[in-house]
């Protein structure tokens, strides 16, 4: 009797939340348009290449978007120089969203296509957000599903299929007129085909092919807190932690500071940290024979330390009208393994990357 | 659980709930309301003299409060310009209260939007505060005796039409 | 998990009816929310350099998810 009361008082509690805010409402996101130069160099691996997006609103309630991103790769990774040979390779990627406001709510639509000679990745995507209590609290529930088409170079017999769930909730809470945090939960399920047809294991010193659960199931939690500290300049803090099914778990840390400097300068920087345990079945020289297997270095034990600046120039301004703004940034990044060798070397392995996005933003 | 402690942890439960984030949701009353008498005050101006409100008893006012951090206030602007223009000689007065920290960057924005209507500056919010705004942007509509009207919270595309079938009908 | 649950609860507001203090206003106003509106403010400026950055991250680090960005993705292997 008291766990029904208390669910009926739940319950009118939420719907009294959903009634806050009468006629108050949500902005449709501003016309805009980007186009970028993205270039990521590390560890033999380079993928350069242009992004665009556009978005225009349509008789004020709905906002579109479309975009397009190329990766130009040229892999001479570790695994590829030590087990084939470098290659060249040309990614694309199309989306498509749709922004829908209603008084305290929005509704956006996504659809996302990655294609690549061997992998082609299809996303739907729907996020509903709502503000409650005085436009203080936003409440943010998500759902993308995926369906992947796996295949492989030079062998078409080889040809299979992963599928994706992701559930997203999210909340973000105005704390006072200077500082906003936000919390951020989401589950991912994958099934299906969740390896690399191309890469190998290493069992008893031998090459096999790996070998992976056909399933997995993780979970992602954030925290967030953004401040404005009173002289044209603000900070952030953020933290991460990742938990799957595969049993790895994962911490990210990530403070960032950024500040104007007259009318048309801003500068930002940021350092983040990321660490994570490897999987049950990872193993850099596996000394058992067990079901599963893999030598994938995104499943080892490894972290990295990334350090990166952003400045944006504020290049013609109309207020009210149009803004264009000119923006470069750059990140460092070290990573360092502590259970994947380097078998050219016999030591673990680390390498640098650098990060690199040029862009022109536009606001009309 | 023991029922003991289960009753205890049911009850705290509730009191840290009720004392947690809470509800705006049919509470009290807002302070300005239709048929209520618009409470004077007086504000700065971006040119020209101070303006109070009892002065302009015997016209028909306007409060739009804005800022220029502010979208639909932005987009509201030129709407609000010609309905000025339009009725300022019948007897209709538009007071715009803005509401930023930065004045002079506001009478940039001001001047750009090419505004007519007198701006008066309100950065200690205490004129927002005694309207009690629950939206920005906030217009609110006083007949020639100096009782409100009319409330309208945020603006969307079409409101100017519904504002100026107000202000005509309250000129007449 | 019940810490869990009383924890989403609490996130989530307070309870109607057998409160017997006065329910919390919303304590900032609308117009008191100019610092928050300004772009440096943004949890993202740009969601193009945001997908970038996001995507290098995936693709070389075992977690995901809770991002904040929305859809894309590929396994890019």
């Amino acid at each position: 009797m008291a766990a029904t009361d208390f669910w009926r008082r739940l319950g009118a509690f939420l719907g009294g939340l959903l009634a806050v805010g009468g006629a108050r409402a949500v902005d449709l996101p501003g016309d805009s348009a980007e186009a970028m130069f993205h270039s990521y160099s590390g560890g033999g691996v380079t993928a350069n290449g242009p992004a665009l997006l556009v978005r225009k609103s349509v008789m004020d309630k709905v906002s579109l978007s479309a975009s397009y991103y190329v990766d130009a790769v040229s892999n001479a990774s570790i695994d590829v120089v030590t087990t084939a040979s470098p290659y060249k390779e040309r990614r694309n990627e199309y989306s498509l969203g749709a922004d829908y406001v209603y008084r305290d709510s929005q509704i956006t639509f996504g659809l996302n296509r990655s294609k690549e000679p061997d992998y082609t990745a299809n996303r739907y995507s729907l996020d509903i957000t709502q503000e409650t209590f005085g436009g203080m609290t936003s409440v943010s529930l998500g759902f993308t599903r995926g369906s992947d088409e796996v295949g492989k170079h030079y062998s078409p017999e080889f040809a299979d299929i992963a599928t994706h769930w992701q559930y997203r909730v999210g909340l973000t809470q105005i704390l006072t007129p200077r500082w906003i945090a936000s919390a951020n939960f989401e589950a991912i399920s994958d099934d299906g085909y969740l390896g690399s047809p191309y890469r190998i294991a290493r069992v008893f010193g031998a090459a096999v092919p790996e070998r992976n659960p056909r399933t997995r199931s993780s979970r992602a939690m954030k925290f967030r807190v953004n401040g404005d500290l009173g002289s044209h300049d603000a900070m952030h803090v953020e933290y991460r932690y990742f938990w799957d099914n595969w049993a790895i778990k994962a911490h990210t840390l990530e403070g960032g500071y950024s500040r104007y400097f007259g009318d048309r300068w801003l500068a930002d920087a940021s350092l983040r940290y990321y660490r994570q345990g490897h999987a049950l079945f990872y193993s850099d020289n596996a000394q058992a024979e067990t079901t599963y297997v893999s030598r994938n270095r995104q499943l080892s034990t490894f972290d990295s330390i990334g350090l990166g600046g952003k400045v944006s120039y504020t290049w013609r301004k109309e207020p009210g009208k149009y803004e264009v703004k000119l923006n470069g940034s750059y990140e460092f990044v070290r990573f360092k393994y502590s259970d994947f060798t380097d078998i050219r070397t016999g030591s673990a392995y680390g390498f640098n990357a650098n990060v690199l996005q040029l862009y022109v933003s536009a606001t009309f | 659980m023991n029922p003991a402690l289960h009753h205890r942890l049911a009850r705290s439960t509730r009191w840290v709930l009720c004392a947690a984030l809470g509800l705006a949701a049919g509470s009290a009353l807002p302070v300005v309301a239709p048929s209520t008498a618009a409470p004077d005050f007086t504000l700065r101006a971006m040119d020209g003299p101070n303006m109070r409100l009892q002065e302009q008893r015997g016209r028909v006012v306007m409060i739009n409060f804005w800022a220029t951090w502010c979208g639909p206030c932005r987009q509201e602007m030129p709407h609000l310009n010609r309905l000025y223009e339009k009725y300022k000689g019948s007897g209709f007065v538009l007071m715009s209260v803005n509401v930023d920290e930065d004045t002079r960057n506001a009478s940039d924005v001001a001047a750009k939007l090419g505004v007519k209507f007198p701006v008066l500056w309100d950065t200690d919010k205490k004129v927002s505060r005694l309207y009690d705004l629950a939206t920005m942007p906030s217009t609110v509509l006083i007949d020639r005796d100096g009782k409100v009207r009319y409330v309208h919270r945020g603006y969307l595309n079409g409101y100017e039409d519904t504002y100026e079938k107000q202000v005509r009908e309250m000129l007449k | 998990m019940r810490a869990g649950v009383l924890l989403f609860v609490l996130i989530a507001g307070s309870v109607l009816g057998g409160c017997a203090i006065k329910p919390i206003e919303p304590w900032v106003k609308p117009y008191e929310r100019e610092r928050l509106a300004d772009p440096i403010m943004a949890f993202s400026r740009s969601s193009l350099a945001e997908r970038h950055r996001d995507h290098v991250r995936d693709v070389r680090e075992g977690a995901r998810g809770a991002t904040g960005v929305q859809g894309g993705g590929c396994g890019c292997n």
